[in-house]
């Protein structure tokens, strides 16, 4: 296992969209690193560029201590799962799970005996025989992952691996990925469009947007100090609520330093009956999710105000167009500066 | 009538279109010379080989079918390994020109035949490679080559790139990619490349022609061409060879038929 880094790296496509500027991502030995941001942000170019597969435009990239900017996929010691899974259509699984052990020249019989050690954990001994059309999804995607495992690389990369599968199943793989991330002890590099699989997994969750990185840290660190309004709204589900401009005034505090962003987050705030409120909205819809509801609101008395969405216990319903106060806890407010898009301390 | 029913009659009407010269052409090969020229009837009474067998006596039609045999043969081999490896290169390799390249690929393969057979036929002249195999390889190449890779990087290109990526990322060579991953996936339009090349090159006349002096290296549409004589044309066995050059590349459409079909349309979708 290895460390990764990129160095002040850029990517300019030939037609000349930028798909990286100046990106410093450092991954830890043993860490599982997760690049998460809208589509279009270039994570997979950041970790087609850690494959080999792009070359980047300017700057560096690191495994280990090695300087690996102008060496070949073949010759960096990673294994990467693909979005598509990539898996060769007319081999095998056993084949497949083989070929990259093969390439490199090992023995048959420690093949074949390593080839089985990583099929029965996924679930695979009973399918080593058939093509890639003859599975399902999920047996796809472990094939995927299997054909990662049997090799014992400096760093695995990950490019959206449960993006094919289904809720379910998607939440099984992500818990089997961080145990097998715990088994491996290995160094992750794992590309998400999804905040969530980002919190769940990661070490550490590397914030992309356009092509530079927003933030970097922990994932409750993210989570609870987002450094930007951008990583304020993508992380945490349901999105983050920004009030702008006169309406912080409602709440005091310490907002004189020019226009001013308050983010809450929908668990933060809690409806109260409508006198002595922070805030009065009106209720426009109820979604109910099993052991909460999400309650949309309008704010101002008339219903004509900014919507805001807030998380609720399930009894009591609020009824629609009834009026409710809202209050907010001090601790868990997230001030922006509107210009900069920057964290207020 | 229903859809269906006019989609069988269409059906009906092509297959006795396309059927009926190839069924007249096999019936009068095997019918007497004599009764050719009598009232013609659909369901022939006398069949005997006479033609077939003049042609393997008199004409000694072994020697333009193995002509033409070699020249096809080599001309669609040399296309797929080299035509193959250039499409890939043009289809997934980044280098500068490429879009021009491409283009001035096809400009060749539009070029009409016939505006070259002099100046090809100088320069074989001075090659000492008239009435040679080569003298016949080479000028088909300069055609089927620009078609070969035309329709390889049109295939190529729509193989998913992600697996030579995922071979190269698991530690194969470029090389080793093409054999490995390319190769077996892209069989279907090598096949059906290799068959249009065959056809091509099998077909040819007027290089043919032009390039070769005797029966020697004549293929097998010269040697059919020069069967009439000053007096009388010899239908019976004109027919007769077409019959016998037909066969090859019909039983090798028909052992390919699926993957030809496979190749076509995996090609006519993209690229
Ligand atoms: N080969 C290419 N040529 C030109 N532009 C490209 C190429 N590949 C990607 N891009 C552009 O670069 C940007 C980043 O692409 P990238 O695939 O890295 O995004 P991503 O963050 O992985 O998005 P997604 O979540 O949709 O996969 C996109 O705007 C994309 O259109
Ligand atoms: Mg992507």
């Amino acid at each position: 296992m290895a460390s990764v880094r990129l160095d002040g790296v850029e990517k300019v496509y030939p037609n000349g969209h930028v798909a990286a500027r100046g990106l410093d991502i450092d991954v830890a030995d043993g860490e599982f690193m997760v690049l998460v941001g809208p589509s279009g942000c270039g994570k997979s170019t950041a970790l087609r560029m850690i494959a080999g597969l792009e070359t980047p435009t300017a700057g560096r990239v690191l495994i280990g201590d090695r300087d690996v900017t102008a060496l070949p996929p073949q010759e960096r010691d990673i294994a990467m799962v693909f979005q598509s899974y990539a898996l060769y259509p007319h081999m095998t699984v056993r084949e497949n799970l083989a070929f990259g052990l093969r390439m490199r020249g090992a023995a048959r019989p420690a093949i074949a005996e390593r080839v089985e050690a990583v099929a029965r954990p996924l679930g695979l001994d009973a399918v080593l025989d058939r093509k890639p059309g003859q599975l399902s999804g999920g047996q796809r995607q472990r094939v995927a992952l299997g054909r990662a495992m049997v090799r014992d690389p400096k760093v695995f990369l990950f490019d959206e691996p449960l993006s094919n599968l289904d809720a379910k199943l998607r939440v099984e793989t992500r818990a089997e990925l961080a145990r097998l991330h715990r088994r491996l002890r290995a160094t992750i590099v794992y590309v998400t469009h999804d905040q969530e699989e980002a919190l769940t997994l990661g070490s550490r969750v590397t914030v992309m947007r356009d092509g530079v990185v927003e933030q970097v840290g922990p994932p409750m660190e993210v989570y609870r100090r987002p450094a930007s309004v951008f990583v304020a709204g993508f992380v945490g589900s349901p999105a983050m609520n920004f009030l702008q401009g006169d309406l912080v005034a409602v709440f005091g505090g310490d907002a004189q330093r020019g226009p001013v962003t308050l983010g809450i987050r929908p668990h933060d705030l809690v409806l109260t009956p409508a006198d002595n409120a922070d805030l009065i909205a009106r209720v426009d819809v109820v979604e109910p999710r099993g052991s909460e509801l999400l309650v949309h609101l309008r704010l101002g008395a008339d219903g004509q105000g900014q919507e805001i969405r807030v998380v609720a216990p399930p009894e009591p319903m609020p009824p629609v167009d009834s009026v409710v106060g809202l209050h907010a806890d001090r601790q868990r407010l997230h001030w922006f500066d509107t210009t900069t898009g920057k964290r207020i301390e | 009538m229903s859809r269906a029913r006019w989609g069988t009659v269409a059906i009906v009407l092509l297959v006795l279109g396309s059927g009926f010269p190839l069924y007249w052409a096999i019936v009068s090969s095997f019918t007497p010379e004599a009764r050719l020229y009598g009232t013609p009837s659909l369901i022939p009474r006398v069949l005997v080989l006479d033609h077939y067998r003049a042609l393997f006596t008199q004409r000694e039609f072994w020697v333009p079918i193995r002509n033409s045999l070699i020249v096809a043969g080599s001309t669609t081999g040399f296309c797929v390994l080299v035509g193959g490896l250039c499409a890939y290169a043009l289809a997934r390799l980044r280098f500068r020109g490429k879009a021009p390249l491409l283009g001035l690929i096809l400009a060749v393969s539009v070029f009409p035949q016939i505006s070259v057979v002099s100046p090809l036929y100088l320069l074989l002249r001075r090659l000492h490679l008239i009435n040679t195999y080569p003298g016949l390889i080479l000028p088909y190449l300069t055609f089927a080559m620009p078609l070969t890779v035309w329709l390889l990087v049109g295939f190529f290109r729509q193989l998913p790139a992600e697996l030579e990526e995922a071979a190269m990322v698991d530690g194969a060579s470029r090389l080793r990619t093409i054999r490995e991953i390319v190769w077996p996936l892209a069989i279907p339009g090598l096949a059906a490349t290799a068959i249009l090349t065959f056809v091509y090159s099998w077909n040819e006349f007027l290089f043919a022609l032009s390039f070769t002096l005797g029966p020697e290296r004549q293929t097998v549409p010269v040697a059919i061409a020069l069967f009439r004589g000053q007096y009388q044309v010899p239908w019976g066995q004109i027919l007769a060879a077409a019959v016998v050059a037909t066969a090859p590349v019909a039983l090798l459409v028909l052992a390919f038929q699926r993957r030809i079909v496979q190749g076509l349309t995996a090609g006519a979708v993209k690229g």
